[in-house]
């Protein structure tokens, strides 16, 4: 009976073997196949020692052999590990890593959504004669060996609201979250709350949440990845993988495939090779703070001393956390310290924080992205042309909190007295001043009949009329163009200049918005001669050297004069400052990499500093650069920890989007403004019809993405004309905003 | 109405002939050279896709196809106005669009039934009565009148009676399903004259087994 389990556990890690080698000529695998057929075939007919000695042998084989490819896993066989069935999940690491655990919100497939699986767990640690049990909350993906109703991990918008409220549950109690990410990606799906727009106020609540947070990462995908992980220290598996596409995705790219064909293995072997998604990669990279090493071939349920490694780091991970942010942590910081990882459960730490702590532990995580992909990007600049901006920056700050805090506030206050004190004395003078009134008109002649309005008042001079700053080079063409709303609303061809140029590239029928250049926004949207232009120096590079990408840079470099897709700028409407960061569509489909997140943050900060409120201005973005790997995707979380960091303290952060904007930025940090507008020709959404089709099997309606369905689900705020964008700007910053404008 | 006439009329013309006339003026240029060619009509969930490419006519610059509105076959072409100015509704090409089933059976249904349509939007229910009938004994069991009290519809919670028009028979088919909303003009039921339904019943069943798709 023993040997009949034993032969069972050997034909399962052979098959698992041929699964990671599959469709490759291995001589190890072919190998492991022969001797374990051909034992199956004879071990009947063997007496009982002579077959007992040869599976002890076979055994020895399968261990010798297993650790032998180990050392020849590439990154592909790694992405095939993660996805395997076989792979450990989260409820292996329930079991056994946490002493005991409650799961909330689900039971199999009767979830909101089984691919997000929440439990409160806590940890048993003894220290002498006394038992501590330390709360958690565990929040991440669940794949469950190949339950189809767990969609692999890929969890749907409300999956990720849950895990969301119960960070903020977390939070409330002050106990810390343990995430692990086991997601080859968010679901692509705009129903409310929508995929983008979740992960954004995901990242932006996770961004301020007051209690430590450890995330592990076994396959770390893209977006879906972003929404659970943003964390003061981040764990990797060995054998895990943790990158801003799938391999599949980047090959579909790279190949130029239309919809439906297939990459070839190699292609995506090639992808998930030039991507840099393994973990001593991202560790290199300092995307990840450490690397738990994985069992021969990965860790599978049955690989128990993993467990109790995976236990210790993530226990160590806490307490580390913890004590850096504490007051009394002098000899417990420096053990833990000494021994990292291995005798981790002599030391006890109590997890939950006080006030001042909580503080420590934001500002902590802040920094730390605030450090992250400093490599990933070029900055050419004399030595004092940087000191000089940063003394510029240093003045300005200065000046502003002067100005604006200092004195301002004060001034604030007297107004306000003053107006108090005016209000009162109405209050007292309004009875004398009634009866003053009465005695007055009963001694004055009746006052005569109000004038008639007798002309019309005149037309408001549009600024149409008067025509645009800057005339588009699509207004030179001599020919007619027809409107995509000719069928259904009847609408005539449009002569070029008049459309591009005195039309604004809007249909004057239906009010179709054909695109425009981002040349023609920054010359009719803002004052004249008002911009200035800054870190521009910060130039995108090809950080990964992926294949081929430095000449495709150095083209749209060329194309455009313009060192990355991001524009960051100060610039006047109708007299008022503001900081602009404006991707721009003609840059590599103004995709995010470390240098447009860099300039943005920059910028943001810069706005901060300052008191200015911040327009996002979104010509067109494609999503985060793929061509840069994690480099691009860390800018989820950097960008939108600046952004909240903006917005609590005080400023007015708009977003306004043109053409098309998709993917990481959205679910992000264009995302997670509280005003976000759409030009009318706007397309919004997480991933485009291609991807939604191919991941969820699904056909999506051609007005899927625009702009008014977007507001109709409730991504936006509003949708604007062309014409009218500098109108509701200025409408926009007298209506809205944060409390220290300095304008207000 | 003589409703086997039709099926005989139908038999021996299983086709119609669609007109594609130029939707404007323009330069014509032909994507197709020759007559015979199988061109198809609009696809996809939303017939998002076009048709077919028949020709693209140029306009001060601006080129646009002008495509299949239907599936079938090319039987004429204008190839002599190839490069030619054309005007607005001048024909083009002409598509012989060969008949389906459903199609065949739409005709002849919408032709010999009178039918009844939903004059506002809801979700219609047969009075309790006659409900009973339908589901026990199927439609056609039930006979309606004019002025005789037939539905039941329902929006926002508001219930109201709607009488029966037209002319007496029984209830052929019913194009509603409890519990759905139908848009207002819709048909609700195709009714027909009793001494009728045997040969409706006959046209249906030769269609349904005869009729052959191209």
């Amino acid at each position: 009976m023993d040997r009949d389990k034993r032969i069972q556990e050997l034909g399962t890690r052979l098959r698992y073997i041929q699964d990671i080698f599959a469709c490759e000529q291995n001589p190890d695998v072919d190998l492991l196949t022969a001797r374990y057929e051909e034992y199956c075939a004879r071990y009947m007919h063997l007496s009982a020692e002579e077959a007992a000695r040869q599976l002890k042998t076979l055994e020895d084989l399968f261990g010798f052999l297993e650790r032998k490819l180990e050392r020849q896993l590439t990154p592909i066989h790694k992405v095939r590990i993660v996805r395997h069935p076989q792979r450990i999940c989260l409820k292996d690491i329930l079991e056994n890593v946490y002493d005991n655990y409650t799961e909330i919100g689900g039971q199999d497939e009767y979830s909101i959504d089984p691919s997000m699986l929440i439990a409160r767990a806590y940890i048993t640690r003894k220290r002498g004669k006394k038992t501590y049990n330390q709360a958690v909350m565990v929040i991440g993906q669940e794949k469950g060996h190949g339950q189809e109703f767990r969609n692999g991990g890929s969890v749907k918008p409300w999956g990720n609201a849950k895990a969301l409220h119960y960070m903020k549950v977390a939070e409330t109690e002050n106990i810390p979250i343990h995430t692990y990410i086991f997601t080859p990606g968010s679901y692509p799906i705009e129903d409310y709350p929508g995929a983008a727009q979740q992960i954004a106020r995901n990242l932006y609540e996770m961004a301020g949440l007051k209690v430590p947070i450890v995330a592990v990462i076994s396959e770390g995908g893209s977006g879906g990845a972003e929404a659970i992980g943003l964390a003061d220290t981040r764990i990797m598996m060995s054998h895990g993988y943790y990158s801003v596409i799938s391999p599949e995705g980047a090959a579909a790219i790279e190949g130029r495939l239309k919809e439906g064909q297939r990459a070839t293995p190699e292609l995506i072997a090639r992808c998930a090779e030039a991507l840099k998604m393994t973990a001593d990669d991202n560790r290199a990279m300092g995307y990840v703070d450490w690397v738990i090493h994985e069992p021969e071939l990965g860790a599978r349920p049955e690989h128990y001393e993993f467990f109790r490694k995976l236990r210790k780091a993530v226990i160590a991970s806490t307490d580390e956390i913890v004590l850096e942010v504490s007051n009394l942590r002098l000899f417990r910081s420096w053990a833990l310290k000494r021994h990292r990882g291995s005798d981790v459960l002599d030391v006890y730490v109590r997890w939950n924080l006080d006030a001042a702590a909580k503080e420590r532990l934001l500002w902590r995580r802040y920094k730390k992205f605030r450090r992250m992909a400093q490599h990933a990007y070029k900055e050419e600049r004399h030595v004092w042309k940087k000191a000089m901006t940063q003394a510029a920056d240093a003045l300005g700050g200065i000046y502003s909190y002067f100005r604006y805090e200092l004195l301002g506030r004060h001034q604030k206050k007297v107004t306000e007295l003053a107006e108090d004190v005016h209000a009162e004395m109405q209050v007292v003078m309004s009875w004398p001043a009634r009866w003053w009134n009465r005695i007055q008109e009963a001694f004055s002649r009746k006052p005569e009949p109000a004038a008639e309005l007798v002309q019309l008042s005149a037309w408001d001079e549009g600024r149409g009329q008067e025509g645009w700053q800057y005339v588009s080079p699509q207004a030179k063409q001599d020919r007619a163009i027809p409107c995509p709303g000719a069928r259904k609303h009847g609408c005539l061809d449009q002569w070029a200049p008049d459309l591009f140029g005195d039309f604004a590239g809007v249909c004057s029928f239906c009010g179709h918005h054909f695109p425009m250049e981002y040349q023609w926004y920054l010359h009719n949207v803002f004052d004249p001669g008002s911009i200035d232009e800054f870190f521009a120096d910060v130039e995108s590079i090809n950080p990964l050297k992926f294949p081929g990408f430095d000449e495709r840079l150095a083209e749209a470099k060329k194309k455009t004069g313009h060192k990355s897709a991001c524009m960051t700028f100060e610039a006047r409407i109708e007299g008022t400052l503001v900081m602009v960061a404006m991707l721009m569509a003609a840059f590599r489909g103004g995709s995010v990499g470390a240098a447009e997140g860099e300039k943005f943050i920059r910028a943001i900060e810069r706005a901060r500093r300052k008191q200015l409120p911040f327009l996002a201005y979104v010509h067109g973005t494609a999503g985060i650069r793929i061509q840069e790997g994690v480099n691009g995707v860390i800018q989820m979380p950097r960008c939108t920890m600046a952004v909240r960091r903006y917005i609590e303290a005080g400023g007015l952060y708009l977003v306004l989007y043109d053409t098309n904007s998709y993917a990481g930025p959205v679910a992000s940090f264009l995302g997670c403004s509280p005003y976000q507008f759409a030009v009318r020709s706007a397309n919004i959404g997480f991933a485009g019809r291609g991807v939604i089709r191919e991941t969820t099997g699904m056909d999506i309606p051609p007005d899927y993405h625009n702009a008014f369905q977007a507001l109709s689900r409730g991504h936006i705020q509003g949708i604007w004309d062309r014409r009218e964008i500098r109108a509701n700007l200025i409408q926009s910053l007298k209506t809205m905003g944060g409390r220290n404008l300095y304008y207000r | 109405m003589d409703v086997k006439e039709m099926l005989r009329r139908l038999h021996e013309s299983p086709f119609e002939e669609i007109v594609v006339r130029a939707p404007h003026s323009g330069i014509a240029r032909f994507a197709l050279t020759a007559p015979g060619a199988q061109v198809s009509g609009p696809s996809g969930t939303w017939r998002e896709k076009p048709g077919t490419a028949i020709v693209r006519l140029e306009r001060e610059g601006a080129v646009r196809p002008v495509c299949a509105p239907q599936k079938g076959e090319l039987i004429a072409l204008a190839t002599d106005k190839d490069g030619a100015f054309v005007q607005a509704g001048e024909e083009l090409a002409r598509i012989r669009h060969f008949l389906t089933k459903e199609e065949v059976l739409d005709r002849i249904l919408r032709e010999a039934l009178h039918l009844f349509c939903a004059p506002e939007k809801g979700k219609y229910y047969f009075t309790a009565e006659v409900d009973i009938k339908v589901k026990a004994k199927g439609s056609r069991s039930v006979r309606v009148e004019d002025g005789m009290e037939l539905f039941i519809l329902s929006r926002m919670k508001r219930e109201t009676t709607l009488r029966y028009s037209g002319p007496s028979g029984i209830v052929y088919a019913v194009y509603f399903e409890g519990g759905e909303s139908v848009d207002a003009g819709a048909p609700l039921i195709g009714v027909c004259a009793e001494s009728e339904l045997p040969t409706i019943e006959d046209v249906v069943a030769r269609v349904q087994s005869e009729w052959e798709e191209v």
